[in-house]
């Protein structure tokens, strides 16, 4: 009785199901296995110390990605400063101010939309709010790019400020301490680590983002310093990449690019996951 | 009366830890034995080794013999999935699936290849009616089960056991979770099953096991201690620790 | 005192104020995408914008269809769907149910490295091996096509797809494997019979997620797509999606050209928020 093995029916249907859950995870892994392995192979030989320390020039037919790079670095530096403060304190308000259950619905309704909403929409949108008063330029592409990840910055935090306990804010309380304090002392020091959470995830979002920034902060090639940066047009590394491969066939220069972002993406992801062990851990102590 | 199991010098290991000492033990056909015993004890551990669902728990270790009607359920040639139809289980907290009361049911057949409708019908109204819960869902088996109160979920997962036919039926603490009223149901229902069934249930309760089993097995710190006739168990036992046990001295 | 108080509430207002920024964010671009969409709509006529199948901006007398962009949107999601629904699915379910915790982890962060890649990147490689492949294997002029963009498409939409079905199967109570195991039926069958459906809301937004993130995409598709505003009738057509229809005359656009852009862009967005909709209807039940 025991040893009836399964009827070639289910047999088959267990080799099959198994064959394609094999069969698939496979093939995501060798997508990304390929991915890598293509991008840093044609990548890295293109990478040069020029190529990092140069601007592109005509004269000398040379292309160079500092302008690139250094336009990245300020585009990231411009949209972090000004979206952690509004994406922290809107999460601020959803868990410590908010009473309203239909405002906080309201709320979290409305980044999700956001966080749905694609980027070319939102270089759109963009052009329109930013680009046409102030100009193309890195700055238009930062405020452009602070709209995108408030939602990330705002539900990072929110995470961590769920995991503040909430006998901690009823001992400030219990002190006499008014609202203000209580989150200042408290509330604040305990989502750190959703910030910083949410600015690495920010920070991967910003690098690979080209089709918000193509016209809002343009693809201008210049090297400038930061305030100069901000006001001018400047292309980011991903624009640059889009740049040089789709309308110069510079394909040399564009997989170097591709194979720094690849690089920036492994180390983004790795400190994301390094930071949330880290913080998880000191949680649970 | 025959033994349907016989267990002869079983040990278990999770990983470095023993949990199991040792066991012997014989279960008779179509009665109902209950294992007792503190928490921890290993009677859980025990029964869920009868029909190899601890065989999903990657570290744990098994040695000695386990017979089903003279079959080595570890055997070589065994099927697992064919000892779990003939050795059906019931959990602790019901667990019906998110689907219809019907299909519910009607899951372990299908899965055993049965895919007419009539059959199948036959075969899920047969197991309701067995589980006793045929005329409170008869209007209403295309609703889904997770609607049903705490009883009727225990009840509907009774049938569920039942459908495939099994010839014995593991019942691991099966009223814990249950009110008074839902748990005397179930009693009821269980001692009605004997007829066509072999159970083993696991309990907390002594006073369960004094009103339905028929034989009882008190474990103790992953060991066999006693097991005998319920009524000898309960009114003369021969070791002292389950005379301290069902004393209430500890536990 | 009320010094303190004044204090109070005037934080409580700022934070108020923060905290409605998404809300009027979202607002703002509702409001500014209609009112620069619907000139352009009016001028051409509903019909003729929406239904038209020629677009011609450029022309002596311009022609301002956007059929072939919606279509092409349509059936290179719909083609995407098909092809990275069915892998990421049956990823997610080996990674979330057989596979050991140290493939798991390895995998999962495979997955967020292929999330993290930006656009640009796929659109590079699609550019130089897809495009190429796919002139080659079926012998056409030009591989830039609707399958060039499908397939990448479906590779970038994996890992939203693989992350949500794995984190809506992880969720599956044991309890209910066990049933399931308990009544002999194989671990496989447990996990497609009883674990997948009792994570079907879960799975249906992961697809839903997927369906927002194809459409939406617009450079790494502008790379690989051809970019001519044809008709999508067959898979080696040269076509142009709702996204790259905007992003590749914008640049030099003026006029009722330039609105017509807009419009468009309104046209997406109303597609996303129908989207939208449906993943919330998903998420809220599978809450539940």
């Amino acid at each position: 009785m025991l040893n009836q093995s399964l009827s070639p029916k289910r047999k088959r249907y267990e080799m099959t199901m198994k064959a394609l859950m094999l069969v698939s995870a496979g093939l995501t892994a060798a997508l990304v296995l390929f991915l890598l392995v293509y991008v840093l192979s044609q990548g890295i030989p293109n990478i040069t110390w020029e190529l990092l320390s140069t601007k592109p020039s005509y004269l000398t037919e040379r292309i160079g990605i500092l302008p690139d790079i250094l336009n990245t670095v300020y585009i990231v530096l411009a949209t972090l400063v000004i979206v952690l403060p509004l994406g922290v304190g809107a999460a601020i308000y959803l868990t410590e101010y908010a009473s309203n259950k239909k405002m906080v619905a309201l709320i979290e309704y409305a980044a999700e939309t956001l966080s749905g909403i694609p980027s070319i929409i939102y270089g759109l949108v963009g052009m329109l709010l930013f680009s046409n008063s102030m100009g193309t330029c890195l700055m238009a592409g930062a405020l452009t790019l602070v709209i995108m990840n408030l939602p990330t910055i705002m539900r990072t935090t929110q995470e961590s400020l769920k995991t503040v306990p909430q006998s901690y804010r009823e001992g400030a309380f219990g002190l006499g301490a008014g609202k203000w304090r209580v989150v200042r002392t408290v509330v604040l020091p305990g989502c750190v680590d959703g910030v910083i959470t949410g600015c690495i995830l920010s920070v991967g979002r910003i690098l690979g983002e080209s089709a918000a920034l193509l016209f809002t902060a343009g693809f201008a090639h210049a090297v400038n310093g930061l305030i100069t940066g901000l006001t001018a047009p400047g292309a980011t590394l991903t624009v640059a990449l889009y740049v040089y491969a789709k309308e110069q066939g510079e394909f040399g220069v564009a997989f170097a690019i591709a194979a720094i972002l690849m690089v920036l993406t492994v180390i983004i992801n790795f400190a994301a996951t390094l930071v949330q062990k880290h913080f998880a851990k000191r949680r649970s102590i | 009366m025959s033994n349907i199991i016989t267990v002869k010098d079983m040990n278990l290991w999770y990983g470095d830890h023993q949990a199991l000492h040792n066991i012997n033990i014989e279960i008779p056909e179509k009665s109902i034995t209950a294992f007792i015993g503190p928490s921890g004890c290993g009677k859980s551990t025990f029964l869920k080794t009868l029909n190899r669902m601890n065989d999903l728990i990657p570290s744990v270790k098994i040695t000695g013999d386990i017979r089903y009607n003279d079959a080595d359920i570890f055997g070589k040639d065994v099927d697992v999935n064919s000892l779990r139809k003939e050795i059906g289980m019931v959990f602790q907290k019901p667990n019906p699936f998110p689907m219809s009361i019907y299909d519910n049911v009607a899951y372990g057949p299908r899965t055993h290849g049965i895919t007419n409708k009539a059959q199948l019908d036959e075969i899920v109204e047969r197991a309701l009616r067995d589980a006793a819960i045929w005329d409170e869902v008869k209007d209403r088996l295309k609703k889904n089960a997770l609607g049903m109160s705490g009883g009727q979920q225990q009840r509907l997962c009774i049938a569920r056991a039942l459908a495939v036919q099994p010839k014995i039926l593991l019942m691991d603490e099966p009223t814990s979770a249950l009110d008074p009223i839902s748990t005397s149901r179930i009693e009821e229902l269980v001692m009605e099953l004997k007829n066509k069934y072999t159970i083993v249930m696991v309990t907390h309760n002594m006073q369960q096991a004094l009103r339905v089993s028929d034989n009882t097995a008190f474990f103790l710190l992953g060991e066999l201690v006693e097991f005998g006739k319920t009524d000898d168990i309960f009114s003369q036992p021969k070791d002292k620790r389950t005379e301290d046990y069902i004393t209430g001295r500890f536990g | 005192m009320k010094k303190n108080q004044f204090i109070e509430k005037l934080i409580h207002g700022i934070f108020l104020l923060l905290g409605l920024i998404t809300v009027g964010c979202v607002l703002l671009i509702t409001v500014y995408l209609v009112i620069s969409g619907i000139p352009a709509i009016k001028e051409i006529g509903f019909v003729d914008f929406l239904f038209g199948k020629e677009w011609a901006s450029t022309a002596s007398e311009p022609k301002y269809g956007i059929l072939p962009f919606i279509l092409t949107s349509i059936y290179g999601t719909a083609g995407a769907i098909i092809i990275g629904v069915p892998v990421g699915f049956m990823t997610a379910v080996y990674l979330s149910k057989m596979a050991s915790p140290k493939v798991k982890s390895v995998m999962q962060a495979a997955v967020s490295l292929l999330a993290g890649i930006p656009s640009v990147v796929y659109g590079l490689v699609g550019m130089l091996v897809l495009v190429p492949g796919i002139r080659k294997v079926f012998n056409v002029p030009d591989g830039a096509s609707l399958l060039a963009a499908i397939i990448v498409l479906a590779i970038m939409i994996l890992p939203s797809i693989i992350k949500m079905s794995i984190t809506a199967l992880d969720a599956v109570p044991k309890e209910y494997e066990d049933a399931s195991l308990a009544l002999g039926a194989t671990p496989i069958e447990t996990y497609f019979k009883v674990s997948v459906p009792a994570a079907k809301s879960g799975i249906a937004a992961a697809v839903v997620l997927g369906v927002g993130r194809a459409i939406g995409e617009a450079m790494a598709v502008m790379m690989v797509a051809g970019n001519v505003p044809n008709m999508p009738d067959s898979l080696f057509q040269s076509v142009r999606f709702l996204t790259t229809a905007v992003s590749s005359e914008m640049s030099y656009s003026s006029g009722l050209q330039r609105q017509a852009l807009f419009s468009i862009a309104l046209v997406l967005f109303l597609f996303i928020m129908l989207i939208n909709v449906t993943l919330n209807f998903f998420l809220k039940r599978e809450k539940e």
